[in-house]
């Protein structure tokens, strides 16, 4: 290993991605593009939510209540006629992103001093805006309640009920798949890019008839990508925790070392792909075929695994964003150690020692294939 | 009627001033050869023609067409091979041609003869079927020419179209290029190969973007204020040295395997002798020939004609 | 240091059932100029990347520097310097960047990258360009660039791949001018081209056809017992014959 080779490779490819105006908006803009996506455009704020009512009360003070929820500029209310078996439908054909249930008795129950309960039916697809909702209803009810204890009628409470994502996944879920779907994007894409494209234009060849070794290319090439994936997982966590505010409870050397394990597993994807494929689109649609889909969908980012199919969940293990979306999300929200992290890493570990193998033994040193 | 007309074009990049008003005007069904070193600009004044670029000033008319108002009706009745054309690599041979034909919706029945015609010149018939990725390099860029002459255009663009293509199958493209003009075809043509200057009605000397000569190859070469000689036969670097002493000698360039020497007079045959015996040159033989295109080319470089 | 620079037994190159070099046998000696001449797709290229290291020969012996191409291919690449047939430096780079680059892969030290750098960049004439970008430089100066490029460890044996094609008249001797100079200095300088007139400028050129080796001599005799002028009538003549191939052989 020759580090003054290893240095021409690396400085090189520093100038190309510098002066590559179309890299540096993937590198740069790309992390707050995609937390804008997720974190803003999931939580633009909100106005006129339709609320479908249901009243099966229809007494004075059930009307009282609706007025407020009229009254909200938040809300936008409209009573709902159709069938209980087709509530859903609402929230499918997005008619609705919330039901207010007020049930018979509402006003008799108050007043005859029990304690009463309405239902709120939200649509959690979009977390944020879930929360929110939530919230809203809580004040609308608790303002409701103040008014009324002055007169004879107990309070009543507020049975929320969350529906398609119970457990309200937002910011603190969202950022860790982000970082995983970046750095997979920087690592695998790029990667598997630059060395294409060499060998498109021709000057591959050129490198080639100089005495350097297969792995002298690879680390030179892999180097300046490495440090970018650090420089943009950096960003989004920074991001994330200031303004997404995701907490951190675990070791930010921890996290830091496996990001680093994480970026090494997705680089030798990038060069694997890159020995398969001959031009830079090919390389381009099976990093998007192979990499970023997998990520998107089956790391249990956006769809939980455990109710996948089997066959999905088997491919799943395969996914090094699967286990790296686990630890990063176990050090930021539950501070994890290492211990307890130890099966990801392994992992992790496993795939990056055997793709790089694969790897280094077939880039060639000569055009042959 | 003048078929192409550019009038005083200019244009620059950053600093470099690639063209400082050029003008030339060709006609219809005419040959025209743009002639220079590399960087003189032609391939900035070919691409204006095109409407790929619009000059910082003067106008360029193709047809009658402007080439800032008339971008679609230009490109409708014009074709354009640039500099490096590359082909789709994945595609075979005959796939691209077809490709190609079908693009420019040639008839279907005037198919086999043009691609008979351009399969003779390029010899990549054997080949049909091979990936243009696998061709060789010069292969690339006769199946690329085939491909740009496929149709025929009312006027033809061609920016070096021979780089890298061997002599015979240069000939043999010119022929086509000759075959096409006699067709109605306006043809302009850049190239680095002064063989081929003569092959054109006129051609235009580029130098630092402005034209230094123009007309046709014979006008160009009879305005060449000197007489040249081919000398061979002995040590051409020791009598290259030796003449660069001699105040009579205005150029000397060497040519393969001779030297070619412009003088403002004829030397006399004594004068000769006298140089071959001085400089130690027994075996020296002189005549004098007509100056070539490279002659003249190379003599604007050096400045020996300013 | 051997006298033999670069010698071929039988060396063959085919790609499927396609044989682009066949049976190929030279003998090129040390500070020779030697010329590789043929049509478009006769095997040039494909024979130039055999004796680099770049492909390896279906059939056949080689030997370059000394060493074996089948067993030896790192100690070749130490020996060779090599200009591709298209064009091979960094166009986003600036003029020096590249020169370090090439440097670098070489493994040569900064001391020395700059040394040769001055020295390069002061015989291309470009001392006031080095900060500018590669694309923007005209080819002939490109082309002499990416041969100094190529020599910066400073190698006995040089390939160049169609070092001149497109160039201009000038550029052209100005690049063969640099050329002389390295065989002066003992170079070995194996070139290919379709300029005739640089034919002439070889010590000795080989012309081939279909794959095949059908002349091989210095200019002067090749004129002489083909019965023409120059090598341009030389070369058609040789190349019209008709060609011994029979048809597809894909
Ligand atoms: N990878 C490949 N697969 C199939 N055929 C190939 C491959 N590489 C080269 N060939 C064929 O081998 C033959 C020789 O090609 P080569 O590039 O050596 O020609 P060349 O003499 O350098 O030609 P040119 O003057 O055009 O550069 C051509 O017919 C070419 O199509
Ligand atoms: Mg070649």
């Amino acid at each position: 290993m020759n580090p003054r080779r290893v240095a021409a490779i690396s400085a090189k490819e520093f100038i190309h991605i510098i002066r590559d105006p179309r890299t540096l908006l993937i590198i740069f803009i790309m992390p707050v593009l995609l937390l804008m996506m997720f974190g803003y455009a999931f939580n633009l704020e909100i106005q006129d939510v339709r609320v479908a009512v249901i009243d099966d009360d229809n007494s004075a003070l059930s009307r009282q209540l609706i007025e407020r929820f009229e009254g909200s500029p938040f809300f936008t209310v409209f009573h709902y006629q159709g069938s209980r078996e087709d509530l859903e439908t609402l929230f499918l054909e997005r008619d609705a992103r919330a039901i207010l249930s007020i049930p018979e008795n509402f006003a008799a129950t108050l007043i005859g001093k029990h304690p009463a309960g309405i239902q709120v039916i939200i649509d959690a697809t979009d977390p944020n805006a879930a929360t929110s909702i939530n919230n809203y209803c809580r004040q609308i009810v608790t303002d409701f309640n103040a008014g009324l204890s002055g007169g004879a009628a107990m309070p009543f409470t507020l049975e929320s009920n969350i529906w398609y994502n119970p457990e309200m996944r937002s910011a603190p879920f969202f950022v860790p798949g982000i970082l995983a779907l970046l750095l997979i994007m920087i690592s695998a894409l790029l990667t598997s890019i630059t060395i294409t494209r060499e060998k498109e234009s021709g000057t591959l060849e050129q490198i080639l008839v100089s005495p350097i070794r297969p792995g002298e290319i690879i680390i030179g090439k892999v180097l300046p990508y490495i440090l970018i994936a650090f420089l943009d997982g950096s960003m989004i966590l920074i991001l994330g925790v200031t303004v997404f505010k995701v907490p951190f409870v675990g070791s930010l050397f921890l996290l830091a070392l496996l990001m680093a394990l994480f970026v090494l597993t997705a680089l030798s994807l990038g060069l694997i792909l890159s020995t398969i494929a001959s031009t830079q689109q090919v390389a381009m649609m099976l990093a998007f075929v192979l990499t970023l889909l997998p990520t998107l969908l089956l790391s249990g980012f956006i769809f939980p695994l455990a109710s996948m199919p089997l066959p999905l969940q088997l491919i799943s293990t395969i996914v090094p964003a699967k286990y790296f979306l686990v630890i990063v999300r176990g050090i930021l929200l539950k501070g994890n150690t290492i211990a307890e992290l130890l099966v990801q890493v392994l992992w992790l570990a496993g795939m990056s020692v055997v793709l790089l193998t694969i790897s280094w033994r077939k880039f060639s040193t000569n055009l042959e294939r | 009627m003048h078929h192409l007309i550019v009038d005083n074009v200019a244009k620059t990049y950053g600093e470099t001033r690639a063209l400082k008003g050029v003008s030339l005007a060709v006609e219809k069904g005419e040959l025209f050869g743009l002639i220079g070193p590399d960087g003189a600009g032609k391939t900035t004044l070919l691409r204006s023609i095109c409407t790929l670029l619009v000059p910082d000033s003067g106008s360029i008319t193709v047809a009658g067409l402007d080439i800032s108002r008339d971008v679609p009706a230009i490109r409708a009745i014009l074709g354009y091979m640039p500099q490096r054309f590359s082909l789709y690599q994945d595609l075979s041979v005959a796939q691209n041609l077809r490709f190609f034909a079908d693009l420019f919706q040639v008839p279907k029945h005037e198919r086999p003869e043009r691609l008979a015609r351009l399969y003779h010149f390029s010899r990549l018939e054997p080949f049909k079927s091979r990936l243009a990725g696998n061709l060789s390099g010069g292969m690339k860029q006769k199946l690329a020419l085939s491909c740009a002459l496929i149709h025929t255009p009312e006027i033809l663009v061609l920016d070096e179209p021979t780089f890298g293509v061997d002599p015979v199958s240069r000939q043999e493209f010119w022929e086509i290029l000759h075959q096409i003009r006699a067709g109605g075809t306006t043809i302009v043509v850049s190239t680095a190969y002064m063989d081929e200057a003569d092959q054109c009605d006129r051609i235009a000397l580029f130098f630092e973007g402005e034209i230094a000569a123009m007309g046709s190859p014979a006008a160009v070469k009879g305005a060449f204020p000197y007489r040249v000689y081919r000398l061979s036969g002995t040590a051409l670097q020791d009598l290259k040295t030796f003449l660069e002493g001699q105040p009579e000698v205005r150029g000397i360039q060497l040519f393969g395997d001779a030297l070619h020497v412009s003088f403002s007079e004829k030397p006399s045959p004594e004068t000769w002798r006298e140089w071959a015996r001085r400089g130690g040159f027994p075996g020296l033989r002189w005549e004098e020939i007509s100056p070539s295109i490279e002659d003249v080319f190379l003599a604007h470089m050096a400045g020996e004609t300013a | 240091m051997n006298e033999i620079a670069v010698q071929t037994q039988n060396l063959t190159r085919r790609f499927g059932k396609f044989t682009a070099v066949d049976r190929l046998t030279i003998t090129v000696s040390r500070g020779e100029i030697f010329g590789f001449l043929g049509a478009n797709g006769a095997g040039k290229t494909t024979a130039i990347r055999m004796l680099c290291g770049l492909l390896l020969p279906s059939e056949g012996e080689a030997t370059v520097a000394g060493f074996d191409v089948y067993k030896s291919s790192e100690a070749i690449k130490k020996n060779i310097g090599y200009m591709s047939q298209r064009f091979s430096l960094y166009d986003d780079l600036t003029i020096s960047e590249n020169i370090d680059f090439f440097g670098g892969v070489y493994g040569l030290s900064p001391a020395l990258i700059e040394e040769r750098k001055e020295a390069l960049i002061e015989q291309v004439g470009l001392g006031d360009f080095r900060k500018r970008l590669t694309r923007d430089l005209p080819l002939g100066f490109k082309q002499r660039l990416a041969l100094g490029s190529a020599m910066l460890h400073d190698p006995p044996i040089i390939f160049l791949d169609e070092p001149t094609s497109g160039v201009d008249p000038r550029a052209r001797r100005e690049f063969w001018s640099i050329i002389n100079e390295l065989a002066a200095a003992g170079k070995t300088v194996f070139v290919t081209t379709h300029f005739m007139d640089e034919a002439e400028y070889c010590h000795r050129v080989s012309i081939m056809r279909a794959g095949k080796l059908i002349a091989l001599d210095s200019p002067g005799k090749l004129k002489e017992s083909y019965g023409r002028n120059n090598m341009q009538d030389v070369f058609v003549a040789l190349v019209n014959d008709e060609d011994p191939r029979p048809e597809e052989q894909l």
